[in-house]
C-alpha cells in the first residue's frame, strides 16, 4: 500500500487484468468532487502546488452551480499489494435530466463507489442512480462520506446502506474526502473488489462513447471506453450509428490533463480527437470501430437523446434575435440534447422552440445563454409532448399549445414519468396529497430505514414540469428528494386553454392542462394578468376560453388620469425628462391588438412562481 | 421650484449666454420670478427648494436675502445687456415670500424695476400663505407695486389640512382675502385635492368654500407624492394610502363643475380664472415658451431656447454671488427636438390648445384618432387656424395625449 505508484502503466500495453473503472455516485454535495481532488493527490497525477479545490470541475457553470454536468475520466496510477495498477475515474453527471448520460458512464464501469454523506443519508437521485448500477451488474462498493463532521451518523446510514444494497453494516467504507482519511483504503478496496474489465484483444476494434466535449481549441472531445481490439493513432474510425468515418487525429488519456498516448487496449478508457466541430457528430452511447476494419455489430444501449420539456425563449429586446440564434448554434456544438427551430408568437415575436431533456437542462440553457451571450430572455411556461388524435384519426404532435388542432379530437395522450420519492416518514401525507394534486398513480412505498420512505410514482410530466419539485421541496422543508424516468404515456382528458385580451388570444399564455384544472387555470392567469396588465386609456377585458367558451373573466377598468408631470413652476426641464422616461418605457411593451402589455408582465405571468412574480412587477 | 435639479451642462461663471439665446429677445417677452426659500415649517407634502429658519441655523440669511437676491437682479441686467427689456410679468415666489418684512418685498421689486423698468399694468403677484399676511402688510406690497396675491388655501377642511400638516385656521383664509381686495390686490387660491383620506365631499365644501371668497382665479392641484417627502414615507410605509387615481379623476371633474358652473373659466388643465383678463399671465409664459430670469436659490430660467437653474442651497447662493460669479448650477441649451417636444407638452396644457401649424406632420395626423377618442375637441381642430385642444377627458389623461402627438 503506498500512496503513489512509482511507474505508471503506459496506455496502450497494459493487461486489462490491471485495469480497474470505476465511478462514483454520489448526490450533489454529498462530496464527489472534493474526493475525487483527493484521490488526483494520492495517486501523484497533480501535485501540491498544481491542484486547486473541484479540480475536474472545469466548466464555470458547473463549479457555480455545484453540478457536474459534463462527465470526464481520469488515469491514475495505484500501487496495491506491490502490483501496480491503472485506475480510470469515470464522472458521472448528478441530475436526472442526465439518467441517460449516467447509464452510459455506467455501462463503460465494472464497479461503483456509492458516496454518501454520513450526515444526510441517501438522496432520491442517488438511489435511482444506484438501482441504474445493480442493473448493470456493477460491483458496488458503499462508502459514507464526511466522517469528520461531529453531525455524521455513520452507524445510522450504514444500516440504512447495507439494507438497500444487501450488504453488512460493517461493509461499508468511512471515508472524509476533506481530511483524505480513509481514501487510500477505499483506493485499495477498489482493486481488490472489482473485477477487472474483459473483452477480445483480436477482434475488430469496437468502443463505446460515454462523453463528448466540445473544446473551443480541439473540437470535439470524445471520451470512450474501449471493449475490443485497440484503437489507435491516425487510423480511420467509423460510427456505427451514422457510417460517418473520421480520422483519428490524437488519442489519449486524461492524467488528468489530455496526454496522447499509442492507442487504447481492451478496458482502457481515454480520449479521442477527430477534428469534428459539433458534439452531434460523435454521439453519446454510440460505437467506435475501425473503418477499414468494422466489427459486425455496435454495442447496445444506443439511444438518440429525446427532449421531453419544449419551451418558447424569446429576446426581450426583439433585435437580439440573431445573437440568440448564433449562440444556440454554440451551445449546440457541446450539447448533443439540445434542439430548437425558429418560432413566431405574435405576442413575444420571433424566437425559438427549445426542446430539453428536463427542467435542469432547461434551466442551465437558460442561464447559459443570458450570462455567456448577455441575452435578456423571456421564456414561456414549460410544455410537454402531446399526441392528439383527432377524429378523422389524423395524428398531430404538439410541443406548443399554440400548435393545438381544432376540430373534434378523440383523444390526448401525454408522456409520464415514474418517479421516486425519499422522505422522512412524517412527510408521506403532504407528498401523497401533492402527488394526488398532480395527479400521481401510487406504485408502491417502502421504508429505507426506520426514519424514510422510499415512494413511488407514476405521474404525468407535464405535472413535474411546473413548479412540482419546488413545491414539494417547500413542504417537506427540503428533506424530500425527487428522481424521475419517463415511462411511455398515456390518454387523459386535456383541453387547452386560451387567455384572450380584448378579445385577442395572447398565443404566450395559452395551455395544455386536465379538464378539472382548466378553470382554476383560467381564474389564476386572468387573476395574475389582471394584477400585472397597467390600466389603458380603454377597458380591457381578459378572458379565460376553452375553444369559444369563456371559462373566466377578469377587467382592467380604464385610467382616468395619467396627468402626472409637475404642473406648476417654471422647471420644465424635469417635466420634459419625465416624458422622456415614460416614453423609454412605452419601448419595453408589447403591443397585444391595441393593448399595451409591459414585457415585466409577460415574465411575471409566465414564471411559476406567482407570488414573486407579482411582488416583482409591482416594485417596477 | 421643486427641489431636486435636473443634469445639465457646466454653466459660465460669469453668467453668459449664448448668442442663439439673445437674438430677437426683444420681440419676446420678459418676466422675473423671484424664489424665497423660506418656511416658518415644512409641509410633508412639499418638496419646493426651501428652508426653515432652524434648517438654517437662526435665520440669519433671511435677513440678509432681499440684498444678496438684488445682486442677481443687477447680474441679470448685465447679462442680457442690450437685451434686457421691461418685465412684463413679476412673480414672488416660494416657499414662503411672506415671511419677508413687506419691505423686502418692495426693495426686491425695485430692484427689478430699476434694472429692468415694468411695462405698464405689469402683473406683479406674490405668494402668499394665509397665515403670514395681515391687513397692513398686503396694503404696503400694494402700494409697492403688487398687483396679485396667491393664498396657498390648499383646504377648508381642518382633517385634510392636518394630513397636509398645513397650520393655518382655515377661517384665516377668508379675511386675508377680504384684507388683500381692501388692498386692491387681485386674487388667486391654491387648492390641492386627493389627500389621504379626503372625501368626495370634503373636496365640495373645499371648492365651496374657495368660491365663497370670489377669488379672481383658482389653481386646483391633485397631491403628489413627491419623492423624498415626509408624505413618501408615510405612504411606503403604509401609514397613509397613496392617493387614487380615480379618486383624483373625480374631484377634478367636479372642480371643473363647480368652477364652471361659478364662472370660472380653465385656461390651463390646473388652472381657472374669472375671464381670461385674470389668467397668471406669469405662468402662461412658462407655458408658451416665453422668456424669464428666475432670481434666487434653485430658481430656473429660460431665455431664447436656453434653460439654466441656480445652485440650491441659499448659502451657496450668496457666496457665488457675494464672490462676483453666477449662482447658475448648469444649463441646457435646447436642441431643435427639444424644443419641438417642450412646445407640444407644454401649449397642449392651455385652453387655446397647440396651433396644428406648430406640429409636425406625425402630430398632424395623429389628431383624427384624438379627435375619435374624445381626447382633443373636434370643433377645435378644424380649419387651417384649427388647434389641439383637449376635452375634459382629455384633460386628465394629458400625457397620453401628449406622447401621442409625439408619435410615440
Ligand atoms: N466536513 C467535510 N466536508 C466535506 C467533505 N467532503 C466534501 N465536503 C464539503 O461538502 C461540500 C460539497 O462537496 P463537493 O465535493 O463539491 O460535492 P459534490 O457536489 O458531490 O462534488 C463542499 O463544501 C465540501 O467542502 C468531507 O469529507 N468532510
Ligand atoms: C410654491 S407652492 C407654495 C406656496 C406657499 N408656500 C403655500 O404653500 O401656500 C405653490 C403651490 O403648489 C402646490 N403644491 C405644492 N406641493 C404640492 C404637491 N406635492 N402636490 C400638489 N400640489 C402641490 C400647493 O397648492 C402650493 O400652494
Ligand atoms: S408652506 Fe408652501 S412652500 Fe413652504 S413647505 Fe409648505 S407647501 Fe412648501
Ligand atoms: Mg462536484
Amino acid at each position: 500500500m503506498s500512496p503513489k505508484a512509482m511507474n505508471a502503466l503506459a496506455p496502450a500495453a497494459t493487461p486489462p487484468e490491471l485495469i480497474r473503472n470505476f465511478c462514483i455516485i454520489a448526490h450533489i454535495d454529498h462530496g464527489k468532487s472534493t474526493l475525487a481532488d483527493r484521490m488526483l493527490q494520492l495517486t501523484g497525477i497533480v501535485d501540491e502546488r498544481a491542484m486547486r479545490a473541484q479540480y475536474l470541475d472545469r466548466m464555470d457553470i458547473e463549479r457555480e452551480r455545484g453540478i457536474t454536468i459534463k462527465s470526464q475520466a481520469v488515469r491514475m496510477p495505484w500501487e496495491s499489494a506491490g502490483t501496480t495498477y491503472a485506475l480510470n475515474m469515470i464522472d458521472t453527471p448528478g441530475h436526472v435530466d442526465f439518467t441517460y448520460e449516467v447509464s452510459r458512464s455506467l455501462a463503460a464501469c465494472e464497479g461503483a463507489v456509492l458516496l454518501v454523506d454520513a450526515a444526510q443519508g441517501i438522496e432520491a437521485q442517488t438511489l435511482a442512480n444506484l438501482y441504474l448500477a445493480m442493473e448493470n451488474e456493477l460491483t458496488i462498493i458503499p462508502v459514507l462520506n464526511k466522517i469528520d463532521l461531529p453531525a455524521a451518523q455513520p452507524d445510522l446510514f450504514a444500516e440504512e446502506l447495507a439494507g438497500l444494497i444487501g450488504c453488512q453494516p460493517e461493509d461499508c467504507l468511512r471515508v472524509s474526502g476533506k481530511t483524505g482519511e480513509g481514501v487510500e483504503h477505499l483506493l485499495d478496496e477498489i482493486v481488490r473488489q472489482m473485477p477487472p474489465p474483459v473483452g477480445d484483444p483480436n477482434a475488430p476494434a469496437r468502443a463505446m462513447i460515454f462523453d463528448s466535449v466540445y473544446d473551443t481549441y480541439r473540437g470535439v472531445v470524445t471520451y470512450v471506453r474501449v471493449i475490443d481490439g485497440k484503437l489507435s493513432p491516425r487510423e480511420r474510425i467509423a460510427m456505427m450509428s451514422t457510417k460517418a468515418t473520421h480520422e483519428l487525429l490524437e488519442i489519449g488519456v486524461s492524467s488528468p490533463e489530455p496526454t496522447p498516448s499509442d492507442g487504447l487496449g481492451v478496458g482502457e478508457v481515454g480520449y479521442l480527437i477527430t477534428g469534428v466541430k459539433d458534439v452531434r457528430q460523435s454521439k453519446v452511447g454510440d460505437t467506435v470501430t475501425n473503418s477499414a476494419k468494422p466489427a459486425a455489430q455496435a454495442l447496445g444501449g444506443y439511444r438518440d437523446p429525446k427532449p421531453m420539456v419544449f419551451s418558447g425563449l424569446y429576446p426581450i429586446d426583439g433585435s437580439d434575435y440573431p445573437l440568440l440564434r448564433d449562440a444556440l448554434d454554440k451551445l449546440k456544438l457541446n450539447d448533443a440534447a439540445l434542439v430548437y427551430e425558429p418560432e413566431t408568437s405574435a405576442a413575444l415575436g420571433f424566437g425559438f422552440r427549445i426542446g430539453f431533456l428536463g427542467l435542469l437542462h432547461l434551466e442551465i440553457v437558460r442561464e447559459r445563454l443570458e450570462r455567456e451571450f448577455n441575452l435578456d430572455l423571456i421564456s414561456t411556461a414549460p410544455s410537454v409532448v402531446y399526441e392528439v388524435t383527432m377524429e378523422d384519426r389524423k395524428v398531430v404532435t404538439v410541443t406548443n399549445p399554440s400548435e393545438y388542432p381544432v376540430g373534434k379530437v378523440a383523444e390526448v395522450r401525454e408522456p409520464v414519468v415514474r418517479a421516486t420519492v425519499l422522505a422522512p416518514k412524517d412527510y408521506i401525507g403532504t407528498i401523497m396529497d401533492l402527488c394526488q394534486e398532480r395527479r400521481g398513480d401510487l406504485q408502491g412505498m417502502d421504508y429505507l430505514s426506520e426514519n424514510r420512505v422510499e415512494l413511488r410514482y407514476r405521474l404525468p410530466l407535464a405535472e413535474i414540469v411546473f413548479d412540482f419539485f419546488d413545491n414539494l421541496k417547500s413542504r417537506t422543508r427540503g428533506y424530500a428528494s425527487l428522481d424521475y424516468d419517463v415511462d411511455g404515456e398515456q390518454a387523459a382528458d386535456l383541453v387547452k386553454v386560451d387567455i384572450l385580451l380584448q378579445g385577442e388570444q395572447v398565443d404566450a399564455f395559452s395551455a395544455i392542462v386536465h379538464k378539472d384544472k382548466a378553470y382554476a387555470y383560467g381564474v389564476m392567469m386572468a387573476g395574475k394578468l389582471k394584477d400585472l396588465i397597467p390600466r389603458q386609456q380603454f377597458e380591457v377585458p381578459i378572458q379565460a376560453a376553452i375553444g369559444a367558451r369563456i371559462i373566466a373573466r377578469e377587467n382592467v377598468r380604464a385610467i382616468r388620469k395619467d396627468v402626472l408631470a409637475k404642473c406648476y413652476g417654471g422647471d420644465i426641464t424635469r417635466k420634459r425628462k419625465l416624458l422622456e422616461k415614460q416614453k423609454e418605457g412605452k419601448k419595453r411593451m408589447k403591443m397585444v391588438g391595441r393593448v399595451e402589455v409591459p414585457q415585466e408582465a409577460f415574465i411575471a405571468a409566465l414564471s411559476s412562481d406567482a407570488e414573486a412574480a407579482g411582488d416583482k412587477a409591482a416594485k417596477k | 421650484m421643486p427641489s431636486t435639479l435636473p443634469d445639465g451642462d457646466p454653466a459660465p461663471a460669469d453668467g453668459s449666454l449664448p448668442d442663439s439665446a439673445l437674438a430677437g429677445a426683444r420681440e419676446r417677452s420678459f418676466g422675473v420670478y423671484l424664489h424665497v426659500p423660506f418656511c416658518a415649517v415644512r409641509c410633508g407634502y412639499c418638496d419646493f427648494n426651501t428652508y426653515t429658519a432652524t434648517e438654517l441655523g437662526g435665520g440669519g440669511s433671511q435677513a440678509a436675502f432681499a440684498a444678496t437676491a438684488a445682486l442677481e437682479v443687477e447680474l441679470a441686467g448685465k447679462v442680457l445687456g442690450a437685451a434686457a427689456r421691461p418685465a412684463a410679468t413679476v412673480f414672488v415666489g416660494g416657499g414662503t415670500p411672506t415671511l419677508l418684512p413687506p419691505g423686502d418685498l418692495a426693495a426686491l421689486l425695485d430692484a427689478v424695476r430699476a434694472t429692468f423698468g415694468l411695462e405698464p399694468g405689469a402683473e406683479v403677484t406674490t405668494e402668499a400663505n394665509p397665515d403670514s399676511v395681515t391687513p397692513e402688510g398686503l396694503a404696503a406690497l400694494a402700494a409697492a407695486g403688487f398687483t396679485r396675491v396667491s393664498f396657498g388655501m390648499q383646504s377648508a377642511v381642518p382633517t385634510v389640512l392636518a394630513v397636509l400638516e398645513r397650520t393655518h385656521d382655515p377661517d384665516r383664509v377668508p379675511r386675508a382675502v377680504a384684507w388683500a381686495r381692501q388692498a386692491g390686490l387681485d386674487v388667486s387660491l391654491d387648492l390641492i385635492y386627493g389627500a389621504p383620506g379626503e372625501s368626495l365631499d370634503d373636496w365640495r365644501r373645499s371648492l365651496d368654500a374657495a368660491l365663497a371668497c370670489a377669488p379672481d382665479h383658482v389653481s386646483a392641484y391633485a397631491l403628489i407624492v413627491e419623492e423624498g417627502t415626509r408624505l413618501a414615507g408615510q405612504v411606503r410605509r403604509g401609514t397613509l394610502p397613496a392617493p387614487d387615481d380615480d379618486d383624483q379623476a373625480a374631484k377634478y371633474e367636479l372642480a371643473d363643475d363647480v368652477l364652471g358652473a361659478a364662472g370660472y373659466g380653465w385656461y390651463e388643465v390646473s388652472n381657472w380664472a374669472r375671464g381670461a383678463q385674470h389668467a397668471c399671465l406669469h405662468n402662461l409664459a412658462y407655458w408658451r415658451g416665453g422668456d424669464w430670469w428666475g432670481v434666487g436659490p434653485g430658481a430656473h430660467s429660460h431665455v431664447g431656447g436656453v434653460r439654466w437653474w441656480n445652485v440650491k442651497h441659499p448659502t451657496a447662493y450668496a457666496q457665488r454671488l457675494g464672490a462676483g460669479h453666477s449662482p447658475a448650477h448648469a444649463r441646457e441649451v435646447l436642441t431643435e427636438e427639444d424644443r419641438y417636444v417642450e412646445d407640444v407638452l407644454l401649449r397642449s396644457r392651455l385652453a387655446e390648445g397647440v396651433a396644428l401649424r406648430r406640429l409636425r406632420p406625425q402630430g398632424l395626423e395623429a389628431v383624427p384618432s384624438l379627435v375619435a377618442d374624445g381626447l382633443l375637441a373636434a370643433g377645435a381642430a378644424q380649419g387651417p387656424g384649427g388647434a389641439a385642444v383637449l376635452t375634459r377627458r382629455g384633460r386628465l389623461l394629458a400625457d397620453a395625449v401628449v406622447h401621442r402627438l409625439l408619435g410615440a
